[in-house]
């Protein structure tokens, strides 16, 4: 079994894959990204929450132009993980208009960007449709 | 009595379009001069300079170099798509803190063929996964965690409020470009002044679902400038000056105050919408005053939902609103008479004081054949993502 490295910090892999926020202590502001204070209320303290797995489209787009390298067309879309908004690409469905709409149930899934010179694999996340 | 108003003196904009032989200090040039010469003065009066070029290399002092150096301040700016309105703002700061009697806002751009600006290019792989930058990402994210293209986000923006509110489809945000389009043939300084049918705006490239390609803003190159200046040195001038001066009833500048998904899906709801409410406070004209408003068209998902943000229909009532024929040059609210950014073009740093020169033209009844009857009072409105909002209320000089 070769080794494995999420490709963002805040996706977490293992027997049940999810994505983890930092969460102000002070108002409940969540942000993934690494954090210098919170945007909404200034304060410096964070924890680690996990995000629902199962979430809406609230907005999407199919991307046909994108920069030289990035497979197109795909979908863009922000989901909403039981009131946290989430940005990904919905994966395993056809990037169409009839295939895909706002208000459409997904639920988080891993894909396998590729392996590096030394043969660690990165893994993504997206959304697929809830079957 | 003097009051602290400020005016718009002199404005110009130059032919947006493609410019291969001239440089951005030539566009620049242009327009500075022939807002001095719209004003009726000279550098020598300007007390100070607020210049904008947000993709070039260029600079006021490299401006100053060409068409006067008289060793006032120059405030180089840079706000996004909202850089121009910044460089009004800043002139109208200086005035409003009596700092200067007469302010030069110039912006300009060069962007004729240039593609995609945002995601319009990703670094590659490194040759070992190393987890960096604010996102422990182990490569680049565009692509892969969603999209950083303009036409994907707004795309996203205008799926979004016909989620919340219904009504909208690919067809109804065509529509809105083909409004645009339509407008833009009497513009003789738009970059395309073009007639497209509805079916052939939909047919035309995808972009990015629902925005084809001519429902995106058009590169190109162009400048715009404007001259403000105060009302106390307003009443020196002569009378033809005053008659032709555009009051400025309201500049405002927001950011997009933190609320939840805004730094996953930019929302340039918020933002516009409480520059829309501090203008229309400060002008004491609210939005049913308005005969015409240049609003950021960027994209066509985008004018939909700024006709809700800047109170020009109920709250979730845009797609009603532009079904009604509201947004025609003919209708109640005429929406960018000029063509808008889908057919005038999009020369980034110009577009926040073109589309005020649009509104002024049109106050001072200058606007030739696209001229709209008796228009008394505008609305300018830039978005610059980030997010960065600039609403300018201007009125007729009441003689």
């Amino acid at each position: 079994m070769s080794q494995s490295i999420p490709f963002v910090e805040y996706l977490a892999l293992g027997d049940s894959p999810h994505l983890v926020a930092n969460e102000c202590t002070a108002c409940g502001a969540r942000f993934f990204d690494r954090r210098n204070a919170c945007a909404n209320c200034f304060a410096t303290g964070f924890r680690k929450v996990d995000i629902a797995t199962e979430g809406e489209v609230r907005a999407f787009t199919i991307v046909s132009l994108a920069a030289p390298g990035i497979p197109v067309p795909f979908v863009s879309a922000t989901v909403d993980c039981a009131g946290t908004s989430v940005r990904a690409n919905l994966i395993n469905v056809d990037p169409t208009p009839e295939a895909v709409h706002v208000g459409m149930k997904v639920r988080l899934a891993l894909q396998p960007v590729g392996a590096d010179g030394s043969g660690v694999e990165a893994v993504n996340f997206g959304f697929e449709p809830q079957r | 009595m003097a009051s602290d108003d400020v005016w718009i003196l002199g404005i110009t904009m130059t032919k947006f379009g493609k410019h291969p032989t001239k440089d951005v200090i030539d566009l620049a040039a242009e327009a500075t001069m022939g807002a001095l010469a719209d004003a009726g003065v000279t550098m020598r009066e300007m007390g100070l300079l607020a210049f904008g070029s947000l993709m070039g290399r260029a600079s006021g002092q490299m401006l100053q170099k060409q068409v006067g150096q008289t060793g006032i301040p120059v405030y180089n700016v840079s706000n996004a798509c909202a850089t121009g309105a910044t460089a009004l703002r800043v002139c109208h700061m200086a005035i409003r803190a009596g700092d200067a009697d007469f302010g030069l806002a110039v912006g300009v751009e060069k962007l004729a063929g240039a593609g995609l600006l945002a995601g319009g290019s990703r670094g590659g792989d490194s040759e070992n996964w190393t987890p960096t930058g604010r996102f422990g990402a182990v490569g680049p994210i565009d692509g892969r965690i969603g999209t950083e293209t303009m036409p994907g986000v707004f795309a996203q923006i205008g799926l979004e409020y016909g989620h919340k509110y219904g009504g909208t489809s690919f067809e109804l945000f065509a529509k809105i470009s083909e409004k645009n389009h339509a407008h833009s043939t009497l513009n003789p300084l738009a970059a395309y002044s073009k007639r497209f049918s509805l079916e052939q705006i939909m047919n035309d490239v995808m972009i990015a679902y629902p925005n084809t390609r001519p429902m995106c803003s058009a590169n190109c190159d162009g400048a715009a400038a404007a001259v403000l200046v105060s009302d106390a040195k307003l009443k020196t001038l002569s009378l033809e000056q005053q008659r032709r001066a555009v009051k400025i009833s309201a500049s405002v500048l927001t950011t997009d105050p933190w609320e939840e998904a805004c730094q996953v899906l930019p929302n340039v709801n918020t933002l516009t919408r409480q520059a829309a409410t501090q203008a229309y406070e400060k002008a004491g004209i609210g939005p049913e005053d308005l005969d015409l408003v240049e609003l950021h068209d960027c994209f066509a998902t985008a004018e939909l939902v700024h006709y809700d943000n800047l109170k020009l229909c109920e709250e979730g009532g845009a797609v009603d609103f532009f079904n009604s024929g509201a947004t025609w040059r003919d209708g109640k609210t005429p929406v960018n008479v000029s063509g808008g950014l889908e057919s005038k073009g999009h020369p980034i740093a110009a577009t926040g004081i073109a589309n005020v020169w649009e509104v002024a033209t049109h106050l001072r009844g200058e606007a030739g054949d696209r001229q709209l009857p008796n228009a008394r009072v505008g609305l300018a409105h830039v978005i610059g993502l980030g997010n960065a909002c600039g609403v300018h209320i201007l009125e007729r000089a009441a003689a």
